[in-house]
């Protein structure tokens, strides 16, 4: 009978398990973890969005979003820490054919990765970059981040964190990203369409998706996972197109999800062509 | 299901049935499934996987609508639900 049940549960296919090396599964993120969620919701959106799989890869950086790249069975890069953009520039530059998805934690795209970022979004370089808030440094042992909210506690402010975390919507809009939105990992369905959406887009998508890390800056703050989502649930509202300078990270005020920022800059390499290749 | 007088289009509408499939050795027993599933289908089961987390059970299975959102919040790829019947309302 034992024999039987695990005989048919070595048969059951995730609808997923063709775009996931399932040899590595599971994975090494931690129980209640978001970022299996944001990538699944990712897996989704390429797969609904019918880009062409083949010619699609995947960048990340270092942390433990970075670990995404190795878990997809497509063309992928595990690049070194916060290069991943200058990294997905040159392959789009290279081969401008591919879609270029980065795939990459708030500690490696805006601490360490942080100009490389303004840049890739001042010049406008067609990729998508899906960016997993969990507000801290998971990986390295919970420190204090570009992003932790002010008065978290981490492992490095153990008081409280006293400085103001970025505003990643604003950052990105400043910088001049053709395309912003903020999400939650319980928003999946919403982030589902908006990876789609910024996937068959042109120009530099930027995507916030907040998740919770429960073993890190949940242990700290007294909050496990579930708790979390319930904040995430409780906490947020839904405003379209607002001002990104009111996209602050606050929970007590309520955090502001949508998507805000959907214009048609001219792309990294149409700038490229229009001046250097004069016909 | 219910209804005071019979709508028009009855015979028209059908109502998907699903059946939650569970791959036991992914589960790490987050509880998404369980707290987030609209129905509330799902319940923590006393046995346990080969590493010791606790798994998802169906716990009235014929409440299940294969809405999809276990599958979709689920991180670990570990659940899914697929048709198993389509009835008339």
């Amino acid at each position: 009978m034992a024999a039987d049940i695990q005989a048919s549960q070595s048969e059951i296919v995730h609808p997923l398990d063709h775009l996931i090396r399932t040899d590595r599964i599971p994975h090494i993120w931690c129980p209640g973890c978001g970022i299996g969620t944001v990538f699944s919701a990712c897996l989704k959106a390429m797969i609904s969005s019918r880009i062409d799989l083949e010619k699609t890869c995947m960048v990340s950086g270092i942390g433990c979003t970075g670990r995404a790249a190795g878990y997809l069975n497509l063309d992928s890069f595990h690049t070194t820490h916060g290069r991943a953009i200058p990294f997905a520039t040159g392959l789009k530059l290279a081969n401008p054919e591919l879609n270029v998805i980065v795939f990459s934690g708030d500690g490696d795209l805006f601490a360490i990765g942080g100009n490389h970022f303004i840049h890739g979004a001042r010049r406008n370089v067609d990729m998508t970059v899906i960016c997993v808030n969990n507000f801290i440094y998971g990986m390295t042992g919970g420190q204090v981040g570009a992003t932790t909210p002010v008065k978290a506690k981490t492992t490095t402010t153990p008081v409280g964190n006293p400085d103001a975390p970025f505003n990643l919507p604003l950052l990105a809009w400043a910088s001049g990203a053709n395309y912003v939105a903020r999400w939650t990992m319980l928003h999946i369905r919403k982030l589902t369409a908006c990876i789609e959406k910024a996937l068959t887009r042109k120009g530099f998508s930027f995507i916030e998706v907040l998740a919770p890390c429960p073993t890190n800056y949940g242990r700290k703050n007294k909050e496990n996972s579930l708790e979390t989502l319930r904040l995430y649930r409780d906490k947020t509202i839904i405003k379209n197109n607002v001002d990104p300078s009111e996209l602050d990270m606050d929970f007590e005020k309520g955090i502001i999800l949508g998507e805000f920022v959907s214009r048609e800059r001219p792309t990294c390499i149409e700038n490229y062509d229009r001046t250097c290749r004069i016909p | 299901m219910k209804f005071l007088g019979e709508p028009y289009d009855t015979d028209v509408i059908k109502v998907a049935k699903g059946k939650v499939v569970i791959i036991e050795e992914r589960c790490k027993g987050c509880g998404y499934c369980i707290e987030f599933c609209p129905r509330s289908v799902l319940a923590f089961s006393k046995g346990f996987n080969k590493k010791g987390y606790h798994l998802p059970f169906a716990q009235k299975p014929d409440e299940c609508v294969n809405c999809h959102y276990c599958e979709i919040i689920c991180p670990e790829f570990a659940i899914f639900s697929e048709v198993h019947t389509i009835t008339k309302l």
